[in-house]
């Protein structure tokens, strides 16, 4: 489809999906426009509205874990762009517990943030971070690591903290096995996320104001995603997360995966691919019909001194760049790249956190960015052009093309040159 | 560079601007009493420029050490064009000092020739030579000549006083002959460096005799806190300034606490280092002392009532004064957010206070940020302890200029709870 039609559509759309709007409020409070569909690949550029503001998608969602992200005040989160990030429920919960939270006007008002949230269920820390946890049909029953306490966390009890945290959008408390575990652990959960999924949708106390999605389970065994998407996608959830991956899985299983859930989602619904935030898993996935994406990469490799770049990274604490005085990248539009050089930032590392900052604000920003291409490609209908040059730009030859990147994205339609 | 005074009285501090403060930059002033911008390379602590920039009023001198800068000697160098440029730093005055004011140096490792510094890789040890060598790479519009300053110690001899005395004076004069072969140093400033311990014979001799070379100005080492008793720096600092020509400022390394500050003022110190912000961000501390002089109780810089209610640990700080020489120790001029009552307390930092972290944040998130160790913390505390001290000195000026500096000082004092407990 050529560009100008595009913008046709999306201009025209704009006062029918107000009238959508309206019409669907009292259904959820979120609502999907889609304003470009790849006539190539399944990626789709939308303008997701929800409570705080509309986002543009495909997006990638920077994590806030404790309600801050790492050394980023939320005015430069907001000037750089951003529309929606996460928060962790487990972490919050904990310190400083929904009771203050609910008192300080939810999460955003506890941190002063605008725009919107998103929370995770708690379950996946639980399983990762907690040692000693036990899943049974009630919940997930852990020891707290503050108090020693023993603790339930039940799909009531996620939504219920949730609901007080006030998120845009609330994630279903799943059952969480790790993508390497095969066998009847995984067809088990998978039915219990869907059970759970329900006592979610019934626990939820503010359902005209927060979203709560689905997230699709079933390990890397087909047939399991499969029963699962038919499942899940009975119930009228405002929108669907594919989960259990990102997990230290094989990417051909990873990328197959997505693309089996892609295919079975409503089109007219949000798709969030949990914990994905490499650059080519992000360019890979948009292909293959996800919207939106969160990861903790980002922003933790920054606190290491590695800085996101077209052509990979740059570790700036290599002594390669001690007398290097050009910018991390030089066509970066970022705070830190508009005033900073390699050399500066490898020396700053030495003395003071705030080197940790500049490399935080540049990869949210090339992060962001990415995202921006992403979707203007969409809607000028030339993401498969977009693909081949970031591809090219990303590595140095064309032998170095991940093989899972390859496949996946000639499953829809792009064969990489 | 010069000194305008606008108001000297004796025994209660000078009113000026400094202006000329570099040729590159002639436009730039500095009002004084004042204090500079302390950094870490180049960079306030914790902060980008954008966070940095949320702050009015920022001290148009920026201070940089050769502690920092040392290790970084051979990247300044083939980047030729100077350290302002280098660390991004567009418009301000640059001034070099040999210490950061924020690190206790260790004793015994000054000999006659060389001083050291402690660089994130350890010492170094700098001649004049290598001194020189590297403010010619570094390029600051000011800078402290090096100096022997290890007066600090108990029990330091006469003998050993005497000798930082001359000591330092020939490394000003050595300084000062690599400096005008330099080409590169034709536009920067010297500061010369007075000397003396506690003993006054040296103090004079140190003073008159520093005074005797071509300096912009003079730093008064050794009297950091914690070296000695307040009230004996008070009386050696006065008796140093008689000597200095009036029109020169005078500049007072390691004191930033306010009640010292106020008392080295009345004793003729014109510009102080601004590390004092740091210390209190560092210890999960928030700046909270009150500096308004006018009966407006709304004004900016009053203690919230929470301030007062100090538990019995804060009462030993505030009433005993112990251990003067720990610069970790909490002053009667902050409060604790680590401290459990801020757990559910929604208020700003300190009421009616203008800054980014009042505006948008309130004590509970702090505490937060603080007992999850989050970098944000720092941040925010930095933001607002900077304001808060860099009011302090906007407020003193004012008290200066209306002869209300016994007001202010009750005012400051006050803020510890005393009067109000």
């Amino acid at each position: 489809m050529a560009a100008p039609m595009q913008c046709g559509v999306e201009t025209q759309s704009s006062e029918s999906s107000m009238s959508l709007k309206k019409a669907l409020t009292a259904v959820s409070p979120l609502t999907l426009r889609i304003v470009a569909e790849c006539p190539v690949t399944k990626a789709r550029a939308c303008e997701l509205a929800l409570p705080h503001c509309t986002v543009s998608t495909p997006v990638f969602m920077p994590v806030g874990t404790q309600g801050t992200l790492k050394g980023i005040t939320v005015d430069q989160l907001e000037s750089l762009g951003c529309q929606i990030c996460l928060g962790n429920t487990y972490h919050l919960g904990m310190r400083p517990g929904p009771e203050l939270i609910e008192k300080a006007n939810g999460l955003h008002g506890f941190m002063n943030w605008k725009r919107n949230l998103l929370t995770d269920s708690g379950g996946f820390q639980m399983v990762s971070l907690v040692e000693l946890s036990e899943v049974t049909e009630e919940g997930v029953r852990f020891k707290s690591p503050y108090d020693g306490k023993e603790i339930l966390l039940s799909p009531e009890k996620s939504v219920s903290i949730q609901n007080s945290l006030g998120s845009d959008i609330m994630m279903q408390l799943d059952d969480v096995v790790s993508s390497t575990v095969s066998g009847p652990r995984v067809e088990e959960a998978m039915h219990r996320s869907i059970r759970w999924l329900d006592r979610c949708i019934a626990a939820n106390k503010n359902p005209d104001k927060q979203n709560l999605f689905a997230i699709i389970q079933g390990g890397l065994n087909a047939e399991l995603r499969r029963a699962c998407l038919e499942e899940m996608t009975k119930r009228d959830v405002p929108g669907f997360a594919i989960g259990g991956l990102s997990g230290g899985e094989e990417k051909d299983d990873f990328w197959r995966m997505v693309t089996l859930s892609t295919d079975h989602l409503p089109r007219e619904k949000p798709r969030y691919l949990m914990g994905v935030g490499y650059a080519v898993d992000l360019v890979v996935c948009v292909a293959l019909g996800c919207d939106m994406f969160d990861c903790v990469f980002p922003t933790r490799t920054a606190r290491f001194g590695s800085a996101l770049v077209p052509w990979g990274s740059v570790q700036v604490k290599h002594k390669q760049y001690a007398k290097d005085f050009q910018p991390i990248d030089p066509d970066c539009q970022c705070p830190t790249c508009k005033r900073h050089s390699r050399a500066y930032l490898h020396a700053l590392f030495k003395s003071d956190t705030a080197a940790m900052h500049h490399i935080t604000i540049h990869n949210i920003s090339y992060q962001l960015s990415l995202m921006r291409s992403v979707r203007q490609s969409i809607v000028e209908g030339r993401f498969p052009q977009f693909i081949q040059t970031f591809m090219r730009r990303m590595f140095l030859s064309r032998d170095q093309y991940p093989s899972w990147a390859v496949d996946a994205l000639a499953s829809v339609n792009i064969t990489l040159e | 560079m010069h000194l305008e005074l606008t108001r000297v009285v004796q025994g209660s501090g000078r009113l000026g601007v400094l202006r000329g403060l570099s040729r590159t930059r002639p436009h730039h002033s500095l009002e004084t009493p004042g204090c500079l911008l302390y950094t870490h390379l180049g960079s306030v602590p914790h902060l980008t420029q954008d966070t940095l920039h949320t702050l009015k009023d920022l001290p148009s001198v920026t201070q940089v050490t050769l502690s920092d800068i040392a290790e970084h000697q051979e990247v300044l160098e083939s980047f030729k064009e100077g350290f302002r440029k280098f660390a991004g730093l567009h418009d301000t005055v640059l001034y070099c000092s040999l210490h950061d004011p924020a690190a206790l140096c260790p004793a015994g490792y000054t000999t006659n020739k060389t001083v050291s510094v402690w660089g994130s890789g350890g010492r170094m040890e700098l001649t004049v030579t290598k001194f020189m060598s590297l403010q010619k790479c570094t390029q600051p519009d000011w800078y402290t000549s090096m100096a022997d300053g290890e007066t600090w110690q108990v029990n330091t001899t006469r003998k050993r006083v005497r000798k930082s005395v001359d000591r330092t004076l020939a490394h000003l004069d050595e300084c000062l002959l690599l400096h005008h072969k330099l080409p590169e140093l034709e536009e920067v400033s010297v500061f010369g460096v007075v000397e003396g311990g506690d003993i006054v014979d040296e103090r004079l001799r140190s003073a008159r005799e520093t005074a005797k070379r071509p300096v912009v100005g003079f730093c008064l080492d050794g009297f950091q806190t914690g070296f000695m008793e307040p009230s004996v720096r008070a009386q050696l600092i006065a008796a140093v300034t008689e000597e200095l020509p009036e029109d020169k400022p005078r500049l007072l390394p390691g004191v930033g606490r306010p009640d010292e500050v106020l008392a080295c003022v009345e004793a003729g110190v014109d510009v102080f280092e601004g590390f004092f912000p740091f210390q209190v961000t560092e210890r999960g501390c928030a700046l909270c002392f009150r500096f308004d002089v006018t009966p407006d109780p709304e004004s900016a810089g009053r203690a919230p009532p929470a301030v007062l209610e100090l538990n019995k640990e804060e009462e030993v700080v505030r009433n005993g004064n112990v251990n003067r020489d720990d610069q970790t120790q909490m002053t009667p001029f902050e409060i604790n957010l680590k401290d459990k009552r801020y757990e559910d307390d929604f208020g700003p930092l300190v009421k009616g206070c203008g800054c980014y972290s009042c505006q948008n944040h309130q004590r509970a998130y702090l505490h937060h940020l603080l007992v999850t160790n989050e970098l944000l913390a720092g941040v925010l505390l930095m933001i607002h302890n900077t304001s808060h001290y860099l009011g302090f000195f906007k407020a003193l000026r004012a008290a200066l200029a209306s002869d209300q500096l016994e007001l202010l000082k009750r005012r400051v004092m006050e803020a510890g709870g005393r009067e109000s407990d």
